[in-house]
């Protein structure tokens, strides 16, 4: 019986009671409780099933350290899988469950695992299901899966919110036991900005449970007088319920806040994830009590000798009537005497050390308390509870001496530093023999950006594991407690165990690794600590291994007959504790989950059914949706508006960087393919930029604004990338050059204007003239056009008659509503990108991202006659004269036409005679664009096809299916007025 | 210029801080030898001077916001933008400079209230407690570039890109929605 005493308890309020569940069955606890304390003051110590072999596991700890206590909490939109309950705060109306079990967590079918635990040795899964290869998918996956896994997915649209918050400080603190807090205390009257970070819900850490004076006054005083002092100081900043989740380079401290964890629904956000800076940090987080390697020490009831007088102090809660304490050093007797005087019995303390007399153990034999020295547990008796150990002597085989009736275990191996905030950034160990723990080397800390030393370890965190020690050493007063005697390092118990006892000594209790799966591991060949933590995943699981490295890698280096420090540890990586994808994800979901950049005409095409397009960041109208039209619909009818009377589109989204200076048609003479210096001020030129490797990778109309400055259009994705491409090549290679840019491309709200009425729209809003004559064909003019601000470039992607105005973006919206009103008797519609794309393709013009992947050069594409022959140079000139790049025999641009006028599928490739190495058929080409052509009532394509153009004519197979080939004809990338008729009027 | 509207024609939010988009701005972009004795005096023509490096330069209806080593933006009343790049064209036409009105591509926030820079906090890798006043940050919101100052007892000015004004708005009022102060008191 685990249950709550009927006084004391540090940490609860017993005038505030709260109602909870645990596998539906309605339970009380007190405020303060945790999930686990509330749940052993309700009697509930089996709490979930193990995961290989499904034995029954209840409580263990009272930390982050807990293997077993993981439950399923909160329900719908707040359920969480794995919550542990150690670290959760209990709150009124809680509903947890169990994890791992079926049906039942009393009964459960899975525990045949138990039985078969000869069977299920370490590398099972490795050695077992091998062959047949096919049967992995089918059977043993699916049943593998089922029988394993610790909680279930949540199935719910998560209800909280979360965030992230910057912060910097010279000194970081993490940890708020009394090392932290003295550490802080130091540096803040050094005048430093000092954030504390402390994980728990209360200043002080263990100490208030484990005694002592500081300072000449009991530690919880002091604790309340160091906080007091530090909250009065402006330069420190107290945060509880925030753990240090990880150290990275330079400082970098994520700091987790559990914000509303313990009051949900309250509308502030659940967790907060903390981005801090810090000039040095100070690990100030303590040590973890390790468990003994005895037969059955994952039975319900045994628990680690700290968290037995943690549940008695802090929550006045009796793990057990009568407990049995098992140890190989002094601390584990301030366990019994917290149970005792809560009035409890202790039957005896079974001290593996031949003999012990510090003065703990005098103190217990004074208060006499039954101590057994040289002795261990042989087994412990009980299943789903304790009911009584077996005494054996340590150094012997585990034969029985005697059994003592008892319902609790509480077990001590010694306490480990707690070392990870230390090693995250590369901070070495050494294995201190005389405390049996790894601890961190000063010598070998991790460095800063300087070399300077970035972390600091003070306390137990720094193998202090005394009070007047952890003081001392963290800059701290006097501090005053028993003297200790020597711990003696005990990694198996007995010592000699036979292979009966050690199937049964786990290590790690989340993944039921045992004592035998090591020594296996071991025999196998597993020298290196990180080979046989995979293989036989001791210390993979959620807890890392918090409880079982160190014993696991005793036991591996006893078994290899090797000293501890030669096995060495596994590597410690961030978060030192699971943390939530929500504060990983922070403000970033739904509506803000990533920018989304709208052009000013945004809203009005959201409500003109606009079926919207990604193309980078922004959104653009793929088409606009009228009531009762499909895409093709909308589509077909956008072409033939804009073929047969005038089209709007809004180009706003087309990169618009301004290049000014001296040397400015230089720079662009080496940045595009073609001479872009010699471009007359008034005129356009549609230029092609290629990276260093020759390929092509933008393309856009290049306008000549004065005699110093040119004004590049770019595609729409690329204006960013192509704005760093020209301030690369600016600041790091032609540092000399006096070339100034700027990306105006939000600057201005574009719209083209396009099809037959064009002309006749724009002489409407009136106020330029845009003739013929006084604007040709690739000129631009500047004016006022419709009472606005305007450029008006005589530009065209379609064919038609085409302009695209320009406009500052803050009368976007006004001069795109001008053009609907006075176009009504003109028959205006807007067109989306699909049209664009269609009509561009009917012209032949090339898309980059379509014709282009990254491996096309211009000269593939037909554009030769857009690349400069009389220049010297220009980026990707000499790549393009390499001899793969000026070979015959590359795949180049023309068009496809269908025997049958159907549309080939967009990406199939053109079959060509024999097979290749793998056996797959040989390719000659393939589709780069493909649409249904309203305008000429038939598919059409473009590809790139092996000597191509030269084939013109050719009938070409397209694979398309398992048995289907579509044949199409080599033609003439250009579908539609081949003349260049419609545009030029 | 009547037809003008900012990018969320002022919208705002009352949270724990108010955030509220400023509506129209004028903003020029300069980019030119900073040294240049020509950008003193344009820029003396309207009560500024050359600010120094990460500082703000404030007249009346003016100010001058250092951005990099050879670029300086300049605050002006929204109707006065066009008239104020050819006046500062004018200064500059014998230095190699590039000026650029950039009034429309931007958005302004301001941020205010006792606690506004804990909103800031939340999206901004800024150490505000050392952000004098006076000093113009160039930094990010969240995922998107912005530039920011104090620009007044307990209000903090924000400018970032047109297009992602939407995001930006959604993003503060994420940040100073009731409740979620970094510090309560």
């Amino acid at each position: 019986m685990s249950t709550r005493l009927s006084r004391g308890g540090r940490l609860i309020d017993r005038s505030k009671p709260m109602n909870f569940t645990f596998n539906g069955k309605r339970l009380r606890g007190f405020a303060g409780d945790t999930l686990a304390s509330a749940l052993l003051g309700a009697d509930q110590m089996l709490v979930g099933r193990s995961f290989k072999y499904h034995r029954p596991r209840g409580i263990v700890a009272s930390g982050v350290e807990e293997p077993n206590a993981l439950l399923g909490l909160g329900r719908g939109a707040r359920f969480e899988p794995d919550q542990r309950a150690t670290t959760t705060e209990l709150f009124e109306g809680a509903d947890t469950a169990s994890q791992n079990h079926w049906p039942s967590l009393d009964f459960d079918v899975g525990v045949v695992n138990n039985w078969a635990y000869r069977f299920l040795p370490a590398g099972f899964y490795y050695k077992t299901f091998m062959f047949p290869r096919v049967a992995w998918k089918h059977l043993f996956e699916p049943v593998i899966r089922r029988s394993a896994g610790l909680g279930r997915a949540p199935v719910d649209r998560d209800g909280d919110r979360y965030e992230q918050a910057y912060a910097f400080c010279d000194v970081l603190v993490a940890g708020g036991g009394v090392a932290g807090l003295a550490a802080a205390l130091q540096a803040a009257r050094a005048g430093k900005r000092v954030m504390v970070l402390e994980q728990t819900p209360h200043w002080g850490g263990r100490a208030p449970v484990d005694g002592g004076t500081i300072d000449g006054k009991p530690v919880a005083d002091w604790i309340k007088s160091a906080v007091q002092d530090l909250e009065r100081m402006s330069n420190v900043t107290l945060r509880n319920r925030c753990m240090v989740a990880g150290v990275h380079d330079h400082g970098h401290v994520i700091g987790y806040e559990r914000v509303a964890d313990h009051t949900p629904g309250d509308g502030r956000p659940r967790h907060r994830l903390w981005r801090i800076r810090a000039g040095e940090i100070i690990s100030a987080t303590g040590a973890i009590e390790r468990p003994l390697a005895f037969a059955g020490n994952d039975v319900p009831g045994v628990m680690l000798a700290s968290a037995v007088r943690d549940y008695v102090v802090n929550f006045a809660v009796s793990p057990g009537d009568r407990t049995v304490i098992v140890t190989n050093n002094d601390d584990a007797y301030r366990t019994a005497f917290a149970l005792i005087d809560a009035g409890l019995i202790v039957a005896a303390i079974v001290d593996a050390r031949p003999s012990a007399t510090g003065d703990l153990v005098q103190k217990a034999r004074a208060r006499g308390i039954r101590v057994l020295e040289g002795r261990g547990i042989a087994k412990v008796k009980g299943t789903k509870r304790v009911t009584g150990v077996q005494i054996c002597a340590q150094a012997g085989e585990g034969a029985a001496l005697e059994d003592i009736a008892c319902d609790c275990v509480a077990m001590s191996g010694g306490w480990s530093p707690v070392v990870h905030l230390w090693s995250h950034c590369g901070g070495k160990l050494i294995w201190d023999e005389a405390r049996a723990c790894f601890r961190p080397d000063a010598t070998r800390p991790p460095t800063g950006d300087q070399g300077q030393p970035m972390v600091r370890a003070v306390g137990a965190a720094n193998g202090a594991l005394t009070l007047p020690e952890v003081l001392a050493d963290a800059g701290g007063p006097a501090a005053d407690a028993p003297a200790e005697g020597p711990i003696a390092a005990v990694w198996v118990m007995p010592q000699g165990a036979p292979d009966a006892l050690r199937f049964k000594a786990f290590l790690d209790y989340q993944n039921d690794v045992k004592v035998s799966d090591v020594q296996l591991a071991a025999r196998e060949g597993y020298t290196s600590v990180e080979h046989t933590k995979r293989y036989t995943t001791l210390g993979m699981a959620t807890d890392q291994g918090k409880l079982s490295n160190i014993n696991g890698l005793a036991v591996l280096s006893d078994a290899l007959g090797q000293p501890i420090p030669a096995t060495g540890t596994t590597t410690f990586r961030p978060p030192y504790e699971p943390i939530s994808f929500g504060a990983i994800a922070g403000e970033a979901r739904g509506e803000i989950f990533q920018p989304l950049r709208r052009t000013p005409m945004h809203d009005w095409h959201a409500s003109q059914g606009a079926h919207w397009e990604p193309v980078g960041l922004w959104r653009r109208p793929y088409c606009y949706l009228r009531t009762g039209e499909g895409l093709q619909d909308a589509v077909r009818r956008e072409i033939r508006n804009t073929r047969n009377a005038v089209g709007l589109l809004d180009a706003s989204t087309l990169g618009k960087i301004l290049v000014k200076g001296p040397d400015a048609g230089r720079f662009l003479d080496m940045m595009y393919t073609n001479m872009m210096s010699t471009l007359p001020v008034g005129k356009c030129r549609y230029g092609l930029m290629c990276n260093e490797n020759g390929f092509l990778m933008d393309d856009g109309v290049v306008v000549r604004l004065s005699e110093d400055s040119w004004l590049c259009h770019t595609t729409s994705g690329g204006a960013d990338r192509i704005h760093a491409h020209m301030e690369d090549w600016l600041q790091c290679e032609w540092w000399d050059w006096k070339v100034y840019t700027a990306n105006l491309t939000e600057q201005f709200a574009q719209v083209a204007v396009v099809g037959p009425n064009a002309r006749k729209l724009l002489e409407k809003l009136g106020g330029m003239d845009v003739s013929k004559e006084a604007l040709p064909f690739m000129t631009w003019a500047e004016g006022t056009l419709g009472g606005v601000r305007a450029r008006v470039f005589r530009i065209s992607f379609s064919g038609e008659l085409s302009y695209e105005i320009a406009v500052p973006a803050s009368e976007g919206m006004a001069f795109w509503t001008r053009f609907l009103e006075a176009g009504a008797d003109l028959g205006v519609m807007p067109y989306g990108t699909e049209a664009l794309h269609v009509m561009r393709a009917e012209k032949g013009f090339i898309m980059i991202g379509d014709e282009t992947d990254g491996t096309v050069i211009p000269q593939d594409l037909g554009l030769g006659w857009a690349i400069s022959k009389k220049k010297a140079d220009y980026i990707g000139k000499r790549a393009q004269e390499r001899s793969h790049m000026a070979s015959p025999d590359r795949w180049q641009l023309v068009g496809l036409e269908t025997l049958d006028g159907s549309v080939l599928p967009d990406g199939v490739h053109a079959a060509a005679p024999g097979h290749n190495a793998n056996g797959q058929r040989n390719v000659q080409g393939r589709v780069t664009s493909t649409y249904f052509s309203p305008t000429l009532n038939k598919g059409i394509a473009m590809g790139l096809v092996h000597r191509g153009p030269a084939r013109m004519g050719e009938v070409l197979d397209f694979p398309v299916g398992a048995d289907k080939v579509v044949q199409a004809r080599i033609v003439d990338p250009v579908f539609y007025d081949k003349e260049g008729e419609k545009g030029n009027v | 210029m009547s037809d003008a509207v900012s990018a969320l024609a002022g919208r705002s939010f009352q949270g724990f801080a108010r955030v509220a988009e400023a509506g129209l701005q004028g903003m020029i972009t300069i980019r030119c030898d900073l040294a240049s004795k020509a950008l003193a005096k344009g820029l003396k023509g309207l009560g500024l001077s050359v600010p120094a490096q990460r500082r703000i330069v404030t007249a009346d209806a003016a100010a001058a916001l250092w951005m990099s080593p050879d670029e300086l933006l300049v605050l002006v009343p929204y109707a006065d933008a066009v008239a104020t790049v050819a006046a500062l064209e004018k200064a500059l036409a014998k230095d190699h400079a590039l000026v650029a009105d950039v009034s429309d591509a931007r958005a302004l926030f301001r941020i205010s209230g006792a606690k506004a820079d804990q909103a800031l906090m939340k999206l901004c890798p800024v150490d505000f407690p050392s952000l004098a006043p006076g000093e113009v940050r160039r930094t990010r919101a969240a995922q998107v570039a912005a530039a920011l100052w104090q620009s007044g007892e307990n209000e903090i000015s924000l400018i970032c890109f047109r297009s992602v004004a939407g995001y930006v708005m959604g993003i503060l009022e994420h940040s100073a929605r009731p409740g979620s102060e970094l510090f309560p008191g």
